[in-house]
C-alpha cells in the first residue's frame, strides 16, 4: 500500500506554508495566476505574526514629503542593513512598495489618513522621511485582516492548525510536503508542483522575546534539508524597545513608533543618552543638539534624531547603558512620551501601547515613562533567494518574508517588514504558480521520505528518556539569551555550541505524555526537531539553533552581529562605504572571493 | 492579589468531544502574572499535554479566549491580581462552540460564516487616481477594524450561546462588525442588506450588549455597529414612508441616513 492511500493525500499546483502577510500575499496572487493554491499555517488563519506588527508599512507614496522616493528608501534601507543587503531586492523592494500599500487600500484597508484624505505617514528609524502608512499602532492587524478576507474569496483552500514538518523532493525537485493536523496527530500528505515558504524567523529560540511559539525556524530547517542555502543566520535583530517589567510581560514590543512619534531615551540620569552613541557611518546624518533632534520632526531639513537610529544601534546603546549601571530600576532604560505630548495624541496615535501598558504594568503612559529593554524581534537571515523571482536554489521551492534572506542585510529598518512581506510574497506566488504551469507532470511522492517523516514523528511516543521538552527548550532559550545575544564574544560562542552540542543530546532523550490529539508537549518536541538541535547532526549546520557558528566568522562584524573586543564600524571593511554590487548576492565565502569595485558611487539622496 | 511565591490553585478544564472535569494544579504565583503565564507553567511542569491556544501574548490576536471564573476573557491580558487571593480561579473553554481539547475549541463556524460574507467593491477612483477619504469619516470603520477575532462576542451571545440550532440562521456579534465596517466604509459600494435581514440573523439580536461588555478592544458593537445596521434594515425593508414614496415614484432605491452612534 502507498503512502497515498494510507495517508489524507491533497493535490495541488503550489502550497504556501505559511499565513502571515507574505504567505497570504502569495497564495493570493498564486491563485490570481490559475494556480490552484493551498495555504496551510500552524495556527488559526488571522493569527500568525504579521498581527503583531505595529508601527507602519514603508513605502515612498510621497504623501507626506514630496522629497522622498524609491531611491531614498533604497539608500536608507542598504545603509540600514550596512551594505550587506542584496541590492536587487532593495531596490525592488523600495519601487514596488507604494503599489502594494496602495493595493491594500484597493481591498479594504483602512490606513489613517493626511489633512487631504490620503494616506497618512510616520516617521521611524532610520528612515530619512516620514515614510509609514500605518493604522494607529496596530498596522499588522489591519494588513492581515485585508489579505486575509481578500484571500478567502478567492477559492484558496486553506489548512489551518496543520503543521509542515517536511518538503518531498523528486529528483532534486519539490514534489510536496507533508506535515500533520494539530487537533488530530494525523499525517497529511500535500503533492504539489510548487512550494512557497513563508514561515517566518526563529525568535522562539530567545528567552526574551517579542515572537510568538510559530517562530521555530521551520522553512529555514525544512529548505536546507532539501538543498537550499542559509545565508546571514548570524544576524538577528534585537528590538531595543521591549517592555521589561513585570517579568512575565518581559519581551512584548513596544513600537518604535513611541519615537516616531517623538517619544525619547533617557537613562537613570534623565540624560538623552543616544547623543552619544551616534556611529561615524550615520553622524553626518543625525542631530547633534536636542534642539536640533526636535525640531526635525516638522523640519526634514535638519538632521535626524539619534533617538531613531536603526535599531542596531540603538538596541546597543540600550545595552551599553544598562551594564554601566545607567539603567531603570528593573534593568532597562526609559522611553518617554508623556512629557513630550499631549495624552489626546498619545492615546490617538499609541492605543495598544497605552492598553498595554495600562493593563499588563499598571503604568499610564501619557503620564510616566515606559521601562524599556532590547528584546529578539527578527531574523534578516535565511533561504537565499533570486531577487526578482524569490526562487531558492531548489527548483520548485519559493520563499518570501522573513524566512527569506538577502533584503534587509545585517539589519532591517522598522517598516520593511511589512513591505517585504507584500512586495515578495507577491512575487514568490507569482513566480510559484507560472513555475507550477510549467510543469507536465506532479513530480512523484518518494513513499520512503514521507515514511522517514512518520517514524520520526511518532518517534518521541516511544522514547524512554525522561527529558521535559519544556525544560530543554527553555534551556535552549537560556543559552541563546546569555551567549549569542547582542553583543557577543568569540568564547561564548564557542560555549553556546558546546552547549547546544548538549541539547542536541538532551532531545533525543525526550519522552511525550499523552496522546497524538491536540498534544503541545509533542508539538514542542517536533520543532525543536525542526530547530536543528537534531541528534547526530553536525553543529556546523548552519540552522536555527546554530547560528553561533557563522557568527564566529569575524569579517562579518556589523550590523545586528556585534563582536564585543571591538567596536562596530571600526574598520572599513566591516562598513564598507561603496554601491554595493553583484557581490552582495554571493555567498560570504564567495564574496570574499569576488574582485571589489572600484567605483566610489555616493548612493542616491546622500546628504550633500 | 496573590502574593508572590504563595501557592495558586488552578481549576482547569481537560476533556475533550466526549466530556472532560476540572482538574487542580497548585502553582507558585509571581509578579505581574498573567492566567496564559500559569497555563504555560501548568504546561511545563505538571500537564505536557495541556492543550491551549495562543500567539502574541499582548492582547492582539486573540487566540488565548477561554472562560475564567465563567467570563470570557483573553488569557494574556486578564491578571492574576484581578483575582482575591486565596480562592481557585477556574479557566475553562469557550462553551458557545465545540470543545477539541482542554482549553482548545473548534471555532469553525466563525471562519464558515465570514466565507458569507460578500467582499469589498470599492467604487471608482477620483479622477487624480487616488483614493481620497478623511479621517473622520474613516474613524468609526478603524474602530470596527479594531477586532482581534478573539471570538468572545460570539460566545457571550445569547442567541447561540446556549441554542445550537440558532447558529446556521445567525452569524454573530463578530460578524456585524465586519458587515458594518463594510456597509460603513467610505468606498465600497457592494449591498449586503438583504444578506443583513435575512441570512445574517440580526433580528434574533436584542441588543443585551453583553458582547460590547466583553470586547477586549473595547469596540462599542451594539451601538455602533448592530444598531446602525438595524436602523438600516429598518429604513430599507419595513419603513412605511419609504414604501410609499417607492410605490408613487416606482424608485427602487432610496439614499440611506448617515447613521453615526
Amino acid at each position: 500500500m502507498s503512502v497515498e492511500d494510507r495517508f489524507e493525500t491533497h493535490e495541488y499546483d503550489v502550497i504556501v506554508v505559511g499565513a502571515g502577510g507574505a504567505g497570504l500575499r502569495a497564495a493570493i496572487e498564486a491563485s490570481a495566476q490559475g494556480a490552484k493554491t493551498a495555504l496551510v499555517c500552524k495556527s488559526l488563519l488571522g493569527k500568525a505574526h504579521t498581527v503583531m506588527a505595529e508601527g507602519g508599512i514603508a513605502a515612498a507614496l510621497r504623501n507626506v514629503w514630496k522629497e522622498d522616493g524609491w531611491d531614498v528608501h533604497f539608500r536608507d534601507t542598504m545603509r540600514g542593513g550596512k551594505l550587506l543587503n542584496n541590492w536587487r531586492m532593495a531596490q525592488i523592494h523600495a519601487q514596488e512598495a507604494p503599489d502594494r500599500v496602495l493595493e491594500l487600500e484597493e481591498w479594504g484597508a483602512l490606513f489613517d489618513r493626511t489633512k487631504e484624505g490620503l494616506i497618512l505617514q510616520r516617521d521611524f528609524g532610520g528612515h530619512r522621511y516620514a515614510r509609514l502608512a500605518h493604522v494607529g499602532d496596530r498596522t499588522g492587524l489591519e494588513m492581515i485582516r485585508t489579505l486575509q478576507q481578500h484571500a478567502v474569496h478567492k477559492g484558496i483552500d486553506v489548512y489551518m492548525e496543520c503543521t509542515i514538518q517536511r518538503l518531498l523532493t523528486d529528483d532534486g525537485r519539490v514534489s510536496g510536503a507533508c506535515g500533520y493536523w494539530r487537533e488530530s496527530g494525523k499525517l497529511i500528505l500535500f503533492k504539489s508542483r510548487a512550494v512557497v515558504l513563508a514561515t517566518g524567523g526563529i525568535g522562539k529560540i530567545y528567552q526574551i522575546t517579542s515572537n510568538s511559539w510559530e517562530y521555530t525556524g521551520d522553512g529555514m530547517a525544512m529548505g536546507l534539508d532539501v538543498g537550499a542555502d542559509l545565508i546571514d543566520m548570524e544576524m538577528v535583530q534585537f528590538h531595543p524597545t521591549g517592555m521589561v517589567w513585570p517579568p512575565s510581560v518581559r519581551g512584548i514590543l513596544v513600537t518604535e513608533g513611541v519615537r516616531g512619534d517623538g517619544g525619547t531615551l533617557k537613562n537613570s540620569e534623565g540624560r538623552r543618552f543616544m547623543f552619544d552613541y551616534v556611529p561615524d557611518f550615520f553622524r553626518a546624518e543625525t542631530a547633534e543638539t536636542e534642539e536640533e533632534a526636535d525640531a526635525w520632526y516638522a523640519d526634514k531639513t535638519k538632521r535626524r534624531t539619534p533617538d531613531l537610529l536603526p535599531r542596531d544601534e540603538v538596541a546597543r546603546a540600550i545595552n551599553t547603558e544598562v551594564k554601566a549601571g545607567r539603567g531603570s530600576p528593573h534593568g532597562g532604560v526609559f522611553l518617554d512620551i508623556a512629557s513630550r505630548r499631549d495624552p489626546e495624541y498619545i492615546r490617538r496615535r499609541l492605543p495598544s501601547m497605552y492598553q498595554q501598558f495600562r493593563e499588563l504594568a499598571d503604568v499610564d503612559i501619557t503620564k510616566e515613562a515606559m521601562e524599556v529593554g532590547p528584546t529578539c524581534h527578527y531574523q534578516m537571515g535565511g533561504l537565499r533567494v533570486e531577487a526578482d523571482t524569490a526562487a531558492t536554489t531548489v527548483p520548485g521551492l519559493f520563499a518570501a518574508g522573513e524566512v527569506a534572506a538577502g533584503l534587509h542585510g545585517a539589519n532591517r529598518l522598522g517598516g520593511n517588514s511589512l513591505s517585504d512581506l507584500v512586495v515578495f510574497g507577491r512575487r514568490a506566488g507569482l513566480h510559484a504558480a507560472e513555475y507550477a504551469l510549467a510543469q507536465s507532470v506532479v513530480p512523484a511522492v518518494d513513499d520512503g521520505q514521507v515514511k522517514a517523516t512518520t517514524s520520526a514523528m511518532l518517534a518521541p511516543f516511544e522514547t524512554v528518556g525522561g527529558q521535559n521538552p519544556y525544560t530543554l527548550h527553555a534551556d535552549l532559550e537560556a543559552c541563546m539569551q546569555n551567549l549569542v545575544g547582542i553583543i557577543r564574544t568569540e568564547s561564548e560562542l564557542e560555549q553556546a555550541l558546546d552547549e547546544i552540542g548538549q541539547l542536541r543530546e538532551r532531545l533525543a532523550r525526550v519522552s511525550v505524555q499523552g496522546n497524538r490529539q491536540y498534544n503541545p508537549g509533542w508539538h514542542l518536541t517536533l520543532d525543536l526537531h525542526c530547530a536543528r538541535i537534531r541528534p547526530g547532526e553536525s553543529p556546523v549546520q548552519p540552522g536555527l539553533a546554530t547560528h553561533p557558528r557563522p557568527a564566529l566568522d569575524a569579517d562579518r562584524r556589523r550590523g545586528c552581529h556585534s563582536l564585543g573586543d571591538r567596536a562596530q564600524g571600526e574598520s572599513r571593511r566591516a562598513h564598507p562605504r561603496r554601491l554595493p554590487g553583484p557581490r552582495s548576492c554571493l555567498r560570504p565565502r564567495e564574496r570574499r572571493d569576488a574582485p571589489r569595485r572600484r567605483r566610489d558611487a555616493r548612493l542616491p539622496g546622500a546628504p550633500a | 492579589m496573590p502574593e508572590s511565591g504563595a501557592q495558586v490553585t488552578m481549576r482547569v478544564w481537560r476533556g475533550d468531544a466526549d466530556g472532560g472535569t476540572f482538574e487542580d494544579y497548585q502553582i507558585p504565583a509571581a509578579e505581574g502574572m498573567v492566567v496564559l503565564d500559569v497555563i504555560h507553567r501548568i504546561q511545563a511542569t505538571q500537564a505536557p499535554d495541556l492543550a491551549v491556544r495562543w500567539n502574541c501574548k499582548a492582547g492582539r490576536c486573540g487566540s488565548c479566549s477561554a472562560e475564567v471564573n465563567g467570563k470570557p476573557r483573553l488569557m494574556c491580558m486578564t491578571r492574576m491580581n484581578h483575582f482575591a487571593p486565596g480562592e481557585p480561579i477556574t479557566v475553562a473553554p469557550l462553551r458557545t462552540f465545540p470543545p477539541i481539547k482542554d482549553l482548545v475549541t473548534d471555532l469553525s463556524y466563525n471562519y464558515q460564516k465570514a466565507k458569507s460574507v460578500p467582499a469589498f467593491k470599492p467604487g471608482p477612483k477620483e479622477a487624480d487616481g487616488t483614493r481620497r477619504m478623511y479621517q473622520e469619516d474613516v474613524d468609526r470603520v478603524q474602530e470596527f477594524h479594531k477586532c482581534i477575532e478573539c471570538f468572545l462576542c460570539q460566545t457571550v451571545c445569547h442567541v447561540i450561546r446556549d441554542h445550537e440550532e440558532n447558529k446556521p440562521a445567525f452569524a454573530g456579534p463578530r460578524l456585524f462588525v465586519r458587515l458594518a465596517a463594510l456597509e460603513m466604509h467610505p468606498l465600497d459600494t457592494n449591498d449586503r442588506l438583504g444578506l443583513i435581514n435575512q441570512q445574517s440573523g440580526l433580528g434574533y439580536c436584542n441588543i443585551t450588549k453583553c458582547c460590547t461588555d466583553v470586547c477586549p478592544e473595547s469596540i462599542k458593537i451594539t451601538d455602533n455597529a448592530i444598531i446602525p445596521l438595524k436602523e438600516r434594515v429598518v429604513t430599507e425593508f419595513h419603513d412605511p414612508v419609504v414604501w410609499a414614496w417607492r410605490k408613487l415614484t416606482g424608485r427602487k432605491k432610496v439614499e440611506l441616513p448617515v447613521t453615526s452612534g
